[in-house]
């Protein structure tokens, strides 16, 4: 129960951000107008809509990670949460409470993803709910990058860690821009050590109804998903023990 | 019967010694006041005494429960006001009192009571729906200690209370304070001396990590043989 009281309190935080909402929801959809404005103007398929729609709604979990670190450097250096330690919070309330309402907002965005990306053409199918499910994985990983990285970062280090490196990490490192074979060598070997492409591709199956190919891509996610969680617990937890 | 026991209580960070040796004693329904320059240890000893951090020797009790083994315990009992303004900015005043009433477990009814009877008691009326960003450094303190008192703690600590308020902010914190003593046992922390002299009961001087010494202002002062409780403090710091 006090774990849900916690959450909703992130929650209404989180949603009541402009900024937030502006760039988590607002930038995938400028740039899936953006990329198929380019896709009509050039001759390859290269942000074809059926492709782009769900490497962008993996490229938009990026902006998650930012939403939760952002929260809990904030909550951290106003000293609401040494507050909150005072209280008879557990650090399983305070985990859970950080984590969970994230979870709803990252599929509400990929949702609204996708049905923009009807407007511009995408092909209606039921594997669109199959893309919208199989994408929990990464959101996870990513609302634990956000944990971790709160939990010792300050609010303009996750501006910049969160905000600018790793998002353009997930965007170079995922193929969504462009294809990984173009490059090919090392960066194909880093891309595809890091779960970013894996996630791009394992989106791009479901929505293609490749299940096989998505079980390829899901085994990495996953393994990055549980070490993700586990360090960001972790780190929550000992700095919890540090004030 | 005592509301805190500390003995020998020391705490050190890396090379540097935050308190050293602290024997205290402050009993229930007091409003004492650790007193001293910045760096004197103030916010360290609140930290072990509330289980925020855990002392590096030594023993301490809260409302008779163990610093080290009976944290939930001494959690149920307290209420903390941190030295920053600890308040959720886009939550309304009523919500940041809500989620405090309700992470101590108040039912719907006792929640809605109590949240109508501090924005009473701490003049909310005018601010009560805004947003806690939104509304002055003033307000924010009074909120600060709002949601410290609200979950009808035994013991309240006030670190640096009226930091950074203008003195009419100030004032009526006082004032409000004021209101406390007897009821609960109340312990503040500050470097203001008009703070401490107003307020307290009885007031702790600390300075590099030692309490140097601990009495009401009539016997500070009379120690330090002044009339004066600044040139007190003064000259028992110099002392040191």
């Amino acid at each position: 129960m006090k774990t849900l009281i916690f959450a909703k309190r992130c929650a209404k935080e989180i949603l009541r951000d402009p900024i937030n909402l502006g760039f988590g929801l607002g930038f995938p959809l400028v740039l899936l107008v953006l990329l198929s404005v380019i896709q009509k103007n050039i001759p390859v398929n290269l942000f074809e809509i059926n492709n782009l729609a769900p490497g962008i709604t993996v490229f938009g979990l990026s902006f998650i990670t930012l939403f939760s670190a952002t929260l809990i450097a904030k909550d951290r250096e106003s000293a609401f949460l040494q507050r909150l330690y005072t209280t008879p919070l557990s650090g399983f309330d305070f985990i859970i409470g950080y984590m969970l309402p994230l979870l709803p907002i990252a599929v509400a965005q990929t949702i609204i993803c996708y049905l923009f990306s009807i407007l511009l053409g995408l092909n209606i199918s039921i594997n669109i709910v199959f893309a919208v499910i199989g994408i929990i994985p990464m959101a996870i990983f990513n609302i634990s990058l956000g944990l971790f990285f709160g939990s010792f970062l300050g609010v303009k280090q996750v501006g910049g860690i969160c905000g600018a490196l790793l998002t353009n990490l997930s965007a170079w490192l995922s193929g969504v821009w462009f294809d990984l074979n173009l490059v090919g060598g090392s960066f194909k070997k880093i891309a595809c050590l890091l779960p970013f492409v894996h996630a791009a591709e394992a989106e791009k199956a479901l929505f293609n109804g490749n299940f096989g190919t998505f079980a390829e891509h899901i085994f990495p996610i996953l393994i990055y998903c549980i070490f993700a969680t586990a360090i960001a617990v972790f780190c929550f937890l000992n700095q919890m023990k540090k004030q | 019967m005592k509301a805190i026991i500390t003995t020998g209580l020391y705490k050190k960070y890396k090379n540097i010694v935050a308190v050293d040796n602290l024997n205290l004693e402050i009993n229930s329904g007091e409003l004492f006041s650790l007193l001293g320059v910045n760096g004197a240890g103030k916010t360290t000893t609140i930290k072990m005494l509330t289980c925020l951090t855990k002392p590096t020797f030594g023993e301490a009790s809260v409302g008779g429960f163990n610093i080290y083994n009976e944290t939930k315990q001494i959690k149920q009992i307290i209420g903390v006001s941190p030295q920053e303004t600890a308040v959720a900015p886009n939550l309304t005043v009523y919500e940041n009192l809500e989620l405090i009433c309700k992470i101590n477990g108040f039912s719907d009814d006792k929640t809605i009571n109590k949240i109508r009877e501090f924005t009473e008691k701490f003049g909310f009326e005018s601010v009560i729906k805004r947003k806690a960003e939104k509304i002055s450094g003033g307000f924010q303190r009074r909120l600060s200690i709002a949601m410290a008192l609200i979950s009808e703690p035994d013991i309240l600590f006030l670190d640096e209370p009226t930091l950074g308020l203008d003195v009419i902010a100030r004032h009526e914190l006082w004032d409000l304070i004021r209101s406390l003593k007897g009821k609960i046992t109340v312990i503040l922390t500050t470097h203001y001396m008009e703070e401490a002299e107003s307020l307290s009961d009885r007031i702790g001087i600390m300075k590099n990590g030692k309490l140097l010494k601990v009495g009401t202002v009539e016997e500070l002062k009379k120690h330090a043989d002044t009339d004066d409780f600044e040139s007190a403090f003064v000259s028992i710091i110099k002392e040191a």
